[in-house]
């Protein structure tokens, strides 16, 4: 399965950016947290405990901020600024998440946009690349 | 018509599990890695392998029937070398088929150590020519040297006609200045260098800065760069800024980009190389997964009907989409001038 090329309509943007965040936010931290808890996610949780994230989904118009403590990610409020930030759109987060393209590829074109503590963000990259889906039913998603 | 040489190994990066799974599944005949800490010239956060990932990635290539080299290639830093001495001593017992070294006391203490541990000089021993890559095996019984970037193809044929040690070199991934082992352009800036810390641009000490109209970039508060809207961005050394120099400002030491040596490949392979590396522990499973694919297919071809061989429009696409800075280039192999 490739992922066309594709950016979302800009009135979709204007109409997701009206809704409320925390439904797909609160759906990002469970989905983290049972990762994580499943072993799946190998997260040193205190490389990343009390610092706050922001996914930025440009074209979809949509915020999800959240942050961790030692134990678990939670749902944080988005505004002020993040520790980190990771914007793109949604067509690149998506290539990005099923290894059809690699994060360094798309920051050089400028299609993955990387704010705030550098160091987190290296952390945060090498984690999502440290996972293992060959043990999970997602394995069929992924492109490698 | 001289004898089919053997093809050269293919090496492949990992810096995680899946992308030695996509190494091993995409054709790479041996992966390298390294261990999470200075040990090794990818000492970036959050990557490389601890003792769990290391069994399973090593369990992972012998099912496979590839081979494991663990990268020890930083310089034993004064005060404390323990902890190169125990990476060596947990290469040896996590059975890998090979280990890495720049250093040559720490060549010393494993051929001591472990005398039937399998030795590679790597790049940053900087070993351009036969006498020292002869003289490393005399003392330590190395059995593959790794060469710079700064050699022409002839040179390479020099060094591989007056030694019995094993000759690797480098076929794709990101140039740096390509002075290995004898750079300190980053410690200038952060203290820190590929040599004493693993890393040429430590995270801590990069900036992005997000401005209206450009992109900057900054490496302990020294503007290493700034990209326009839609210019493609680079890593964040010092080796690939753009400078002021005397009131222009140009890339002052190189251009950021990516060596790529398929158009050599028959020349490579007749020439007696032994094994063709990837450059890119740092870089993720998707990048090794389609370089790695790639390059085999391009090595199996040119092994195939060398004289017939060319590089297909497909993998030139496949492998500049991946490039540093958009562009690939010969390198140092291609110098006409001596």
């Amino acid at each position: 399965m490739r992922i066309p090329e594709l950016t979302l309509p800009a009135a979709m943007a204007s109409l997701l950016g009206r809704l409320p965040a925390t439904p797909p936010c609160w759906a990002l931290v469970t989905t983290l947290n049972q990762l994580k808890k499943r072993d799946i996610l190998p997260a040193d949780m205190s490389l990343l405990a009390g610092h706050s994230f922001e996914v930025h989904v440009q074209d979809a118009g949509l915020r999800l901020g959240f942050c961790a403590d030692e134990q678990h990610f939670k749902v944080a409020s988005v505004g002020t600024a993040p520790d980190l930030r990771l914007s793109a759109n949604l067509a690149d987060f998506a290539r990005m998440m099923l290894r059809e393209e690699d994060p360094d590829t798309l920051f050089f074109n400028r299609k993955l946009i990387i704010e705030g503590d550098t160091e987190l963000g290296l952390i945060v990259k090498n984690l999502l690349d440290s996972v293992d889906w060959s043990s999970t039913p997602l394995q069929r998603f992924m492109a490698v | 018509m001289p004898a089919t040489r053997p093809l050269p190994e293919l090496v492949c990066p990992a810096g995680s599990l899946p992308a030695l799974k996509a190494a091993v599944d995409n054709g790479a005949d041996t992966v390298y890695l390294g261990l999470k800490n200075d040990t090794n010239a990818r000492n970036f956060a959050g990557l490389n392998f601890d003792d769990r990932t290391a069994r399973e990635g090593i369990r992972y290539a012998h099912q496979h029937e590839r081979k494991v080299l663990l990268a020890i290639n930083t310089y034993a830093q004064g005060g404390d070398i323990s902890r190169w001495h125990r990476a060596i001593d947990e290469g040896a017992e996590l059975g890998v088929d090979a280990i890495i070294l720049a250093d040559i006391g720490l060549m010393e203490y494993a051929r001591r150590r472990y005398p039937a541990l399998r030795l590679h000089m790597s790049v940053q021993s900087s070993a351009t020519n036969y006498e020292a890559i002869n003289l490393a095996q005399e003392l330590f019984d190395i059995r593959r040297a790794v060469l710079p970037r700064v050699l022409t193809l002839d040179q390479v044929k020099q060094v591989i006609d007056h030694t019995r040690v094993e000759i690797e070199v480098f076929g794709f991934g990101s140039l740096c200045v390509m002075v290995e082992g004898r750079c300190l352009l980053s410690s200038y800036a952060t203290g820190e260098s590929p040599n004493s810390h693993g890393v040429c641009s430590p995270a801590k000490f990069v900036r992005w800065e997000h401005g209206s109209q450009a992109l900057g970039a900054r490496l302990n508060g020294i503007l290493i760069d700034e990209y326009q809207q839609g210019e493609a961005a680079g890593y964040p050394t010092l080796c690939k800024g753009r400078f002021e120099v005397e009131g222009d400002t140009y890339y002052a030491l190189e251009e950021p980009t990516s060596l790529n040596v398929m158009a050599m490949l028959p020349q490579i392979i007749d020439i007696g190389v032994a094994a063709i590396k990837v450059e890119g522990r740092q870089r993720s499973p998707a990048y090794v997964a389609q370089v790695t694919r790639t390059l085999r297919e391009a090595l199996d071809a040119a092994g195939r009907e060398p004289q017939r061989f060319s590089v297909k429009p497909g993998w030139t696409q496949a492998l500049s989409k991946l490039a540093e800075g958009q562009q690939q280039t010969l390198g140092a192999y291609n110098r006409p001038w001596k």
